[in-house]
């Protein structure tokens, strides 16, 4: 903030452009050392987290704390791989992931082609349900939910909670889709259909394979979503052969001493799925999301 | 593609005419679209629509769910609740948990998209950074929640620094006192929230014309001028929309402050949804949860108009 002379001392344009070669080197190390000083906020816990993970459980809370011991070991890590019941929260977590991600693309895809290209009554109200049904808190729709779940016999289920996520998943997955196709030009697919194809083939075979950024970033929210769920994985299972990560992580929380070195092992290990998939995917996932946000 | 550019090749705006009406006919039945729409018809007819008529039916009666022969009851249930001190409790938490936070993400979010956007930073050292800052935003609540009740444990690292550094004698019992329970909640969810606001904010900010800069800066304006008179108002419907949605997603939390205190202690952190939860599965009373959570939907609701015509505006 303090080299804000500098700047406007410069003098006219064309000579600020060459500014950042000449006279910037102070100013260029200050922003890296309030970078790396900005990002002990987010990474510091994160850090702590990960080096946690590899303590044994006696050295957790060593006073004072060492980021690094000399006991630091992966027998967490082995004792989440060498126990079914907690390696079954992960096979949960990735078929309901899964199976919401498959569904909500399938669903978003068709409305969004619909809401796209054709003009029909009653556009203009839907697309404001849609916008507001985001709004609508988790909390209202989860008794409702559980009464619903148990009478059509899915309590407990697979079934209950895929279907109960597509609420939360389905309204941005149409926005940022009809948002991705409004920018594909029509005259693609008039030019397909003056040839005969019908509307299933356009949307399938012409319009979906240009929208592969659209459909990665609309897939990565979702999987996102499903993944870190809790209200409703809390609520509408109940044994343990069908819960999901984050409750599982809540589990072994409950235990009486906390096996802390676990608990974070088995953080990091949930954790995996999103950041491979945000590492993968980061640059489509942000410039969807953000489009999404702003113009939804 | 040749096609395209034979019906169109003036760009003008009478070939657009009889395009639009030609679609019509290309397209086929007018009831088309209904049929793309059909599958998500069906999912918000049947999990918006009547779990919300459902929820409102529970309402007025006098032990829904649990006893097959309710009775209706009026509004009864809406004044239990609504005379209820800790319906006000939960409802003040809320309101100052989502209003600090979003402040808060606001403020941490421009300032590390402002600082990201510094042309002095290399691509790679931006990208990096960038993935550090966003970090936080990427973990389940349940993470962040076991992560922290971690680093508060009054043996964890955050009493140690605190007692290193002089702040306090002692540790605190930071989950459990409830005078630091309810900031050290928001504490948190400022911390893995911020990056949802940088994101589009950094993104905004690359989107704002370099002439109006070299403007401002031939006309003498200094950094914090252009960011005040240059930066936030071609920002601003981009803040407003982030600001509400952000609101709207703080005041419906749960995962963050069931996992850390349960609402405790002594309902200092008490917040509508779980409040609701609790009068639904710690209690029971499903008639008297439903009716919180239709005053949670009417106030939801509200934000959402704010929302819309936010957006709209913005069209």
């Amino acid at each position: 903030m303090s080299h804000a002379h500098s700047t406007t001392d410069r003098g006219p344009a064309p000579a600020a452009l060459r500014r950042p070669q000449r006279s910037a080197a102070p100013k260029r190390i200050g922003i890296h050392a309030l970078l790396i000083a900005c990002a002990l906020f987010p990474a510091l816990p994160i850090v702590w987290m990960a080096s946690t993970s590899f303590k044994p459980n006696g050295q957790v809370f060593d006073w004072p704390p060492k980021l690094i011991t000399s006991a630091m070991n992966f027998d967490s890590y082995a004792a989440i791989f060498a126990d079914g019941g907690k390696l079954r929260f992960f096979l949960n977590s990735y078929v309901v992931a899964g199976s919401v991600t498959v569904l909500t693309l399938l669903v978003s895809v068709l409305a969004a082609y619909a809401l796209s290209r054709y003009e029909f009554p009653f556009k203009r109200a839907l697309n404001v349900l849609i916008i507001s049904v985001q709004a609508v808190p988790p909390i209202t729709l989860l008794i409702p939910y559980f009464g619903l779940v148990v009478t059509l016999g899915l309590y407990d289920t697979y079934g209950g909670l895929i279907l109960t996520y597509m609420v939360f998943t389905l309204p941005y997955a149409i926005i940022m889709m009809t948002g991705y196709f409004n920018t594909l030009p029509r005259e693609l697919d008039e030019a397909v259909m003056v040839d005969g194809a019908g509307p299933l083939t356009v949307l399938f075979r012409i319009l979906l394979p240009i929208s592969v950024p659209g459909l990665v970033s609309v897939g990565v929210y979702t999987f996102m979503i499903a993944w870190n769920e809790y209200l409703f994985a809390l609520t509408l299972t109940r044994t343990n052969e069908m819960r999901t990560v984050p409750i599982g992580i809540q589990l072994l929380m409950g235990q009486h001493s906390y096996d802390w070195s676990q608990i974070m092992a088995m953080s990091i290990l949930g954790s995996i799925p999103i950041l491979v998939l945000f590492t993968f995917f980061q640059r489509y996932f942000l410039s969807g999301m953000s489009a999404g946000a702003v113009k939804a | 593609m040749t096609t395209s550019t034979a019906v169109d090749p003036s760009r003008g705006s009478l070939p657009e005419r009889p395009h639009g009406r030609n679609r019509h006919s290309v397209h086929g039945s007018p009831l088309r679209p209904y049929a793309f729409l059909t599958p998500t018809l069906l999912v918000m007819l049947v999990l918006m629509v009547v779990p919300i008529v459902m929820v409102i039916w529970y309402s007025f009666q006098d032990s829904a769910v649990t006893i097959p022969s309710t009775e209706f009851v009026g509004l009864e249930k809406y004044r239990q609740v609504l005379s209820d001190g800790t319906f006000w409790t939960a409802t003040a938490n809320t309101a100052l948990f989502a209003g600090i936070s979003v402040i808060a993400h606001f403020i941490i979010g421009i300032g590390f998209a402002t600082l990201l956007n510094s042309e002095l930073l290399s691509p790679l050292v931006r990208a990096i950074f960038r993935t550090v800052f966003i970090l936080p935003w990427l973990f389940t609540v349940a993470v962040v929640a076991v992560l922290w009740r971690m680093l508060l444990n009054p043996n964890g690292i955050v009493n140690y620094l605190v007692t290193t550094f002089g702040i306090t004698d002692s540790g605190v019992e930071w989950l459990a006192n409830s005078s630091t329970a309810l900031p050290i909640i928001i504490f948190i969810n400022i911390w893995c929230g911020y990056p949802f606001f940088m994101v589009s904010l950094l993104a905004g900010l690359q989107g704002i014309p370099k002439d109006l800069y070299e403007a401002a800066r031939v006309d003498g304006a200094g950094i914090i001028h252009q960011f005040f008179h240059v930066t936030i108002p071609q920002l601003r419907p981009i803040i407003l929309s982030m600001a509400i949605l952000d609101f709207i997603w703080t005041t419906q939390q749960f995962a963050l402050i069931w996992m850390t205190t349960g609402g405790g202690p002594v309902d200092s952190t008490e917040m509508l949804s779980t409040y609701t939860y609790k009068l639904a599965f710690s209690t029971y009373d499903f008639s008297a949860a439903s009716a919180s959570a239709v005053v949670v939907l009417l106030l939801s609701m509200i934000l959402a108009v704010l929302y819309v015509r936010q957006q709209r505006a913005r069209d």
